[in-house]
């Protein structure tokens, strides 16, 4: 039995969320590649009000092993060998450099703080006005509680739609044009958890808004814990735009990159 | 180095991978932050972060000060450690006594004051957290003279508008006096009750390493504003004709003069 499919055209993506998702993306893959040059200048994390340089919580280092000289990640206690990517990196004359991250993923790609920092500050308030911007739209537009905020049932079914999702089964028809329940839960938990985190973490390294706003360091439980936070909350961030990239791939990647540049977006129903 | 590095197909894999994935910004980004115009816009993030947290920090604000207990076991000596200057050298010898520091400028009675003078003005004792740029954080306690109170023995004219620290260390190397470590702050810092000359690090007289005989803290900014090594104080009405321009050692190489994040 064959079925007639129907193509529908709706508008998915508004003005504002479209503009603000790729002004976002700029902003935190130069954020990511600028942090990761700041990291490099101390490729260590602690946990706490100040560094115990014997004893980090992750570190990244190059150590000799007998004749050989390896690049070492420690983390928490663990030592993992990562020669050539971490620690003792691949350099861009094909030989190896002492540094944290590879100069491919730093900002600038060679050793320089502080252009990295100049990188890192610039981009970090054009991410929080954009973010600003984003957010007074979500609420004042009702994106937020219209497309972002899962139902209640949406909520008690999320079991089968994680099964759906491992299939690599998408909602089809009249289910796809709103997100599913996985979507909303993924995209709020970082435009509201994740990247305001990030902005707290930042801010509460500064030892000129520690003084102004001492919370900072308590909410997080001291500058260095801020910093290993910031790191990690950086890394989950990453996780989502692996994540979000796959389902992208996966699920029709013309319609969904048109969808985010024009806010048009390709519905098959069924005939009928 | 002449040991070799491990490599194995794991990571062999994984940096082919990491290269064709990121060589797309991280080939062409040296050369994007040397134009001029990317720096150019790139600075105007500092003004806008400093104007902002002048805005949002009071002025009389502290930074948290800590127990006896917090104190790093371990307090990393950075930049400097042992300053390759005759003068200086002379001054280590003998333990500083015959060492004085010159308060000048833009003052009403240029100052030049002798250790013990120092001791005997008023002091303040702070345990605070020191924040490098490069990102550690350790915590030391600090006595000395509230630049505060020097600046009012000196009595600073109203034209001055920035305190400069000249110090002893060599740190740039490049054979005359013009890679000497220097810095400035503005007189909302110059003025705060934390920002001292300490003479003394966690209870004993001020080690080598860190700065000997009188380290500038500046407690509200990044390590590199806190000079070690302070020889000769002075009070001006612009940091724009001094050395680089830009107000400090690390400055003149790019790093912000505002070091408040």
């Amino acid at each position: 039995m064959t079925t007639e499919v129907r193509r529908e055209v709706i508008y998915r993506h508004s003005g504002a969320v479209r503009v603000t998702h790729w002004v976002n993306v700029v902003c935190l893959l130069v954020l990511l590649m600028s942090g990761l040059q700041i990291f490099n200048a101390h490729p260590a994390l602690y946990f706490g009000a100040k560094s115990t340089f014997d004893d980090p919580v992750m570190a990244m280092r190059a150590m000799k092993q007998g004749e050989q000289i390896v690049g070492l990640t420690t983390v928490a206690g663990w030592n993992i060998d990562t020669t050539n990517l971490f620690g003792l990196a691949y350099a861009p004359d094909g030989d190896y450099e002492v540094r944290g991250f590879p100069w491919s993923v730093t900002l600038p790609g060679h050793r320089d703080l502080s252009t990295g920092r100049r990188w890192h500050f610039f981009f970090a308030w054009l991410f929080v006005i954009n973010g600003l911007i984003y957010l007074i739209y979500s609420f004042v537009s009702g994106h937020l509680t219209r497309d972002l905020a899962p139902s209640g049932s949406e909520l008690k079914h999320i079991g089968a739609s994680i099964w759906e999702h491992l299939r690599l089964r998408f909602p089809q028809g009249e289910e796809a044009k709103r997100y599913n329940v996985l979507q909303k839960l993924a995209y709020l938990f970082v435009a509201l958890v994740l990247l305001p985190l990030m902005l707290a973490t930042g801010l509460a390294m500064s030892p000129g808004m520690d003084a102004g706003y001492p919370f900072l360091l308590d909410f997080f439980g001291g500058r260095q814990s801020a910093r290993a936070i910031h790191f990690i909350a950086a890394s989950g961030i990453v996780l989502f735009v692996v994540v979000h990239l796959v389902m992208v791939l996966i699920s029709g990647v013309w319609n969904n990159l048109r969808s985010m540049v024009t806010g048009r977006y390709v519905i098959k129903l069924p005939e009928g | 180095m002449s040991a070799k590095p491990k490599v194995d197909r794991r990571g062999f894999l994984a940096r082919g991978l990491a290269i064709a994935g990121a060589s797309l910004l991280g080939g062409c980004d040296s050369e994007l932050s040397e134009q001029p115009w990317v720096k150019r816009i790139l600075d105007s993030a500092e003004a806008l972060t400093r104007v902002t947290q002048r805005a949002l920090i009071s002025p009389t604000a502290l930074a948290r000060e800590y127990s006896e207990a917090d104190i790093s076991k371990e307090f990393k000596a950075n930049g400097s450690t042992d300053p390759d200057d005759e003068g200086y050298k002379a001054h280590a010898a003998n333990g500083f006594a015959d060492w004085k520091l010159k308060v000048g400028g833009l003052v009403g009675q240029p100052l030049e004051l002798s250790l013990p003078d120092l001791r005997a003005m008023p002091a303040r004792t702070q345990i605070t957290r020191h924040d490098c740029v490069e990102g550690w954080s350790c915590i030391g306690k600090w006595t000395g003279v509230p630049l505060k109170a020097l600046l009012d023995k000196a009595g600073i004219q109203p034209s001055a508008r920035y305190i400069v620290f000249y110090c002893a260390d060599d740190l740039g190397q490049t054979g005359d006096d013009s890679g000497k470590y220097y810095e400035s702050v503005g007189l909302q810092d110059a003025f705060h009750p934390q920002t001292i000359l300490a003479y003394e690090m966690n209870g004993a007289a001020l080690p080598i390493p860190h700065g000997a005989p009188l380290r500038l803290r500046v407690e509200r900014q990044l390590g590199y504003k806190m000079a070690k090594y302070v020889m000769r104080i002075e009070a001006v009405d612009g940091i724009a004709g001094i050395h680089g321009g830009r107000g400090g050692f690390w400055e003149d190489l790019g790093y912000e003069w505002y070091a408040g994040i």
